[in-house]
């Protein structure tokens, strides 16, 4: 290698080194850094008697949204609130008896499963259990 | 011209070396022809981009960008501040017409092929230039906090999650961690008023600098033609039309204020009846319309994958017709234009004639 061309190479190197050492803290500074979640992995959603039937209610569940239904039969189910599709937070309609995400107009059904609209996956069910006058909703083990 | 006018010029002109700026403008010319209505829009999108900065900063004074203020400042603006309504509601809806002009310029100069060589780069400027104000409406758009607002963008920042490979990273990155959150409304706060306006200072400067000195393009087929002086008869006609433009958002302004909306609660059902601003419906409607499954691949990522090709395509045209590129009409690409404005009208249109579609 010609002496011109190693001086060529190790200032180019040398330069290139250094942009890579400005940048890089930048790069990691935008980052944003790893929060532990608050993974909750049981709650009490509300109280016995609380929830009339055929309706529903949100509740914080870590650090996304759930739902508690009574269903008209007189059963209790929990969900992730969270659509499946795109993020946003389903509603109980009580008429239809169907879980109805108004974004992108996605439905599932009491079980979770996707009725119709562009939802790819069922909801997240949750296990429902009553104990001293609460509701506790956890996730499934 | 009065003596202290002379007094001023004769201090200025060894220093600025106004004269030659003078001849620049007067020397150079505009041609004007039967398509030349179509030269004002970039002019109109200047004058809203100033507007935009006019207002920005005054807002500026009173908005403060955290989950539990944000709102909060912005009712303050909107009741308490004198004018703060007037403010606020001039940066929205200019914002918003902005980007329909925005549109409007760019699908013009598509139709009339002001992408042929050498003007490629003006294109591809003028195109980043849109994707950058969707940016900019889509960052100003969460800063209220209110509802909509709120699962507009985390509805958007999900289809950003849906992109292979890099997806996560994205989302992450936008969001400042997994869910809309205080950190969200920080970096979109950062991006709106520092980084966005950066980088469009810079690509606009390219642009504007690429404009004048490969002057204004003519369309194919259009021989010698009469024209203009850009200093003062173009200057002038473009005037006129920023004059009605502001006359349009004041009147917009005191008839229709900006409202607030109601503050955001991250963990309350989606409202009924939730849409983006306008001018991402079209692709809103898409995704309603989309099934689940298209094959084996999730719907909403070929529909997200087939905007963003779109895109590509869209920004590579002065490439790819090369028929226009010899100065050949090239009927195609104008099909394939009218097509795809066709699609955003009729998408757009359903959102709101239609919005139980695919119910």
């Amino acid at each position: 290698m010609k002496r011109r061309a190693f001086i060529n190479l190790f200032l180019g190197g040398s330069l290139l080194g250094t942009v890579i050492s400005f940048l890089y803290p930048v790069i990691r500074y935008l980052i944003p850094p790893r929060q532990s979640e608050a993974a909750a992995k049981t709650i009490v959603a509300a109280k016995v008697g609380e929830l009339a039937p055929n309706s529903a209610r949100l509740f914080r569940f870590g650090s996304s949204a759930a739902i508690l239904i009574h269903t008209s039969d007189g059963e209790l189910r929990a969900f992730s609130a969270t659509c499946t599709h795109l993020t946003c937070t389903v509603n109980y309609e009580g008429d239809t008896g169907t879980l109805f995400c108004p974004c992108h107009n996605g439905r599932f059904d009491l079980a979770g499963n996707v009725l119709s609209g562009p939802p790819p996956k069922p909801l997240e069910a949750y296990e429902v259990e009553l104990s001293g006058g609460d509701i506790y909703v956890s996730r499934k083990t | 011209m009065s003596k202290w006018q002379e007094k001023v010029e004769a201090y200025l002109e060894p220093r600025f070396q106004l004269s030659a700026i003078r001849n620049f403008a007067n020397k150079k010319k505009v041609p004007e022809h039967r398509h030349s209505f179509w030269y004002f829009f970039g002019g109109i999108c200047l004058f809203l981009f100033i507007i935009q900065v006019l207002t920005g900063v005054l807002l500026l004074l009173y908005y403060t960008p955290s989950v539990d203020t944000a709102h909060e400042s912005v009712q303050f603006i909107m009741s308490q501040v004198k004018f703060g309504w007037l403010i606020r509601s001039v940066h929205s809806w200019t914002a918003n017409i902005l980007v329909g002009v925005l549109f409007i310029h760019m699908f013009s100069t598509f139709f009339l092929k002001a992408y042929r060589p050498p003007r490629e780069l003006t294109w591809i400027t003028g195109f980043l230039l849109l994707v950058l104000f969707l940016a900019f409406g889509f960052s100003g758009y969460l800063l209220p906090w209110n509802e909509l607002s709120f699962f507009a963008t985390r509805v958007g920042t999900d289809i950003a999650g849906v992109i292979p490979f890099v997806g996560k990273a994205l989302k992450t990155f936008i969001l400042g961690g997994q869910e809309v959150s205080d950190a969200t409304l920080t970096r979109f706060f950062w991006l709106h008023v520092a980084v966005l306006p950066a980088i469009a200072i810079l690509i606009m400067g390219i642009h504007i600098i690429l404009v004048q000195t490969l002057g204004m393009s003519k369309p194919i087929g259009v021989g010698e033609t009469k024209e203009i002086s850009f200093f003062p008869e173009f200057i002038l006609k473009d005037a006129l039309g920023w004059l009605i433009i502001l006359a349009v958002v004041g009147a917009v302004c005191v008839f229709l204020p900006w409202e607030a909306g109601p503050k955001a609660d991250p963990f309350a059902s989606t409202p009924l009846g939730i849409k983006p601003e306008w001018y991402f419906t079209f692709m809103f409607t898409t995704l309603k319309l989309v099934p689940a499954h298209i094959f084996t691949i999730e719907g909403e990522i070929l529909a997200v994958l087939g905007f963003m090709l779109g895109g590509l395509l869209l920004m590579l045209v002065p490439f790819l017709d090369r028929g226009a590129a010899r100065e050949k009409r090239s009927p195609i690409f104008s099909a394939v234009g009218l097509a795809v404005v066709l699609y955003i009208v009729v998408m757009t249109a359903l959102t709101y004639l239609a919005p139980n579609i695919g119910k």
